[in-house]
């Protein structure tokens, strides 16, 4: 098997003549890891993934699946994938067992093999005692462990997940990860998936792209992306009142080094390794560390970095998309 | 080379699934399934019964007598069975209509991403929804029929059994043709409002400018014209040939005809152009 399970050359799409929303994307994700795109809403993370799902054609540059060209061999492609969509698609009058059995017939599977396996999926997210209980009922986060569940049917060689965790609690969120990591670890799937969750990013992905205004910024491991940031931050407050700023400064790979009125903030390559020797350091000529705070650069500063904005913004108007969303799925269900 | 999916699935595959679970939510669900069984039952009490056709004919005038007036304009001496099958017309384009929204549902909820996103066929997904608002309707017709009995249908002179499969066969042909027709308007529509609005402007019109409740013979001619071409027209046609009428086998020949015809025609238009929307 070819080492890059996805590979994206010039991929683009543009909306009505004008609307680009991704703008020839180059990437390729490596057998068995977790991709994922890190971006906020309209940066083309979906327009992206729906181009890969083979639901969308791309108006410029191609991409591959497996070796299966999504524009040339959408059928290959869709036999070997699985998708677990940003919406929760299943449906509320049919019972959790009853949606799962649902998507195997939309991939031809026979009903005995299928049967098998939808009562393994649910018991997998642990909804086997509820699987004869409508939709309807379920939490939010019932729903996307139902989903995972139907787009596992078909034992996809690689699994799409478009924000996997949109609109959970942190909680059920975290939870989330969780039956993520064991389902990727139990059918050692490739993993592609986006997000505007930073937290997210650098808890599942093992590898990250960060995409604005439809164009990869950066690609690395969340380890790599914030090591290019330049290191942790080290803040900390001796009992005594000299300057020690020059003492601190010698140690080894410390970058920069503030005097704030009285605390340091110090720039360091492997705080956690370096904060010891600058306590040792100050300690020898006789000072005294009261406060100690290591501080490592999250994917928010990396991201501010290479985009110029903070994430957090663009996160707001996510918020009131999904209220809207949630709205719509009431007006339906009453 | 990866392997694919073990089960290699037949074109057709996901049909069933896809359409029961359009039924489902009719059949499963009490309320929906209780009302679509009343409501003919009232409309054809309300409608059927208050417009008493018969009874505006003056009684009392020498030389007219009401049957015979009637059986003249309306092929049949009872205004209530002429109206009753014009029911099973008004049922079929009410009915597929609402299964034309469904539609947009799938597409609000992502549904039909997710079914784009799997080997099921393009066509598969679009025939699933005809062939649920074909079945949904002819449950109805069929019931229409039993209601209508219990009302007092009065039935032609060479009426047989077998013909209610007759009245089934036209009610498929005209089903597939108006739900393929609602499907192509809905397609590209990610919103309920703009459909809704077209399909009431083309419901009514359709509805009256055909022989449902009247004869077309003493319309003007503009609307003749319109219900010539209305293929309702030829489904209530049929409808009454089969039922109600001394049956006029020429007629109900070229009624099948037409209606055919405007099936396939619509079904592949409607095909043709989901398809486009489907995939780009």
């Amino acid at each position: 098997m070819s080492e890059e399970v996805i590979k994206a050359e010039g991929l683009t799409k543009v909306f009505n003549k004008h609307l680009t929303a991704v703008d020839h994307v180059n990437f390729s994700v490596r057998h068995g890891e977790v991709f994922g795109f890190l971006g906020p809403n309209g940066a083309g993370k979906t327009t992206t993934i729906n181009m890969l799902i083979t639901i969308m054609k791309p108006t410029e540059g191609k991409a591959s699946v497996l070796g299966f060209d999504i524009a040339k061999q959408d059928n290959n492609v869709r036999n070997v994938i699985g998708v677990v969509p940003q919406e929760y698609t299943a449906d509320e009058d049919l019972t959790g067992l009853e949606n799962v059995l649902l998507c195997s017939d939309l991939y031809g599977i026979p009903r005995k093999i299928a049967k098998e396996r939808a009562i393994e999926l649910l018991k997998l997210v642990e909804l086997t005692d509820f699987k004869d209980k409508k939709v309807q009922t379920y939490s939010g986060g019932m729903r996307r462990r139902l989903e995972l569940a139907c787009g596992l049917i078909n034992r996809p060689k690689v699994l799409f997940l478009d924000e996997p965790t949109l609109g959970l609690d942190v909680q059920t969120r975290v939870a989330s990860w969780d039956y993520i990591r064991k389902l990727k670890k139990e059918f050692g799937m490739t993993l592609f998936m986006t997000t505007h969750y930073l937290e997210e990013a650098d808890a599942l992905c093992d590898r990250v792209a960060i995409i604005d205004h439809g164009k990869i910024v950066v690609v690395g491991t969340p380890e790599e992306l914030k090591h290019s940031l330049g290191g942790d931050i080290i803040t900390l407050s001796i009992k005594e009142d000299p300057d020690v700023s020059e003492l601190i400064r010698a140690v080894e790979n410390v970058k920069e080094v503030k005097n704030e009125a009285g605390s340091y903030r110090i720039k360091a390559e492997y705080g956690e390794v370096t904060a010891p020797f600058i306590i040792e350091a100050l300690r020898r000529k006789g000072y005294t560390v009261t406060k100690l705070m290591l501080t490592e650069p999250t994917l928010n500063e990396v991201y501010l970095e290479y985009t110029g904005k903070s994430m957090r913004d663009a996160e707001e108007s996510r918020e009131a998309f999904r209220a809207q969303r949630i709205t719509m799925r009431r007006a339906r269900a009453g | 080379m990866s392997e694919l999916n073990e089960h290699r699935a037949g074109r057709l595959h996901g049909i069933w699934a896809l359409t029961n679970r359009e039924l489902k939510k009719w059949y499963k669900a009490p309320v929906i399934f209780l009302l679509s069984i009343i409501q003919p039952i009232i409309w054809m009490g309300l409608l059927g019964k208050a417009m008493n056709i018969g009874a505006l004919i003056p009684t009392n005038i020498p030389g007219i007598d009401p049957a015979t007036v009637m059986k003249t304009v309306l092929g049949t001496s009872d205004y209530f069975s002429f109206m009753a099958v014009g029911m099973i017309a008004f049922t079929a384009l009410f009915t597929t209509m609402f299964s034309g929204m469904s539609i947009v549902w799938d597409r609000r909820l992502g549904f039909l991403n997710k079914a784009l996103s799997t080997p099921v066929s393009r066509a598969v997904i679009i025939f699933s929804k005809v062939l649920s608002a074909t079945l949904r309707s002819m449950f109805q017709a069929g019931l229409i029929i039993v209601v209508a009995i219990a009302f007092g249908l009065q039935f032609g002179a060479n009426f047989n059994p077998l013909n209610i499969l007759g009245v089934f066969a036209i009610m498929f042909l005209i089903c597939v043709g108006l739900s393929s027709l609602f499907i192509a308007i809905t397609i590209r529509s990610t919103r309920m409002e703009t459909p809704m609005a077209v399909m009431n402007l083309i419901n009514l019109p359709m509805m009256f400018a055909s022989n449902a409740f009247f004869p077309t013979k003493f319309m003007p001619d503009w609307l003749q014209t319109i219900a010539k071409f209305n293929p309702l027209t030829y489904t209530t046609d049929a409808v009454r040939q089969l039922l109600i009428f001394n049956t006029d086998w020429a007629q109900l020949a070229w009624d099948f005809t037409y209606v055919g015809i405007f099936a396939v025609v619509v079904a592949t238009i409607g095909i043709v152009l989901s398809w486009r929307f489907l995939s780009k």
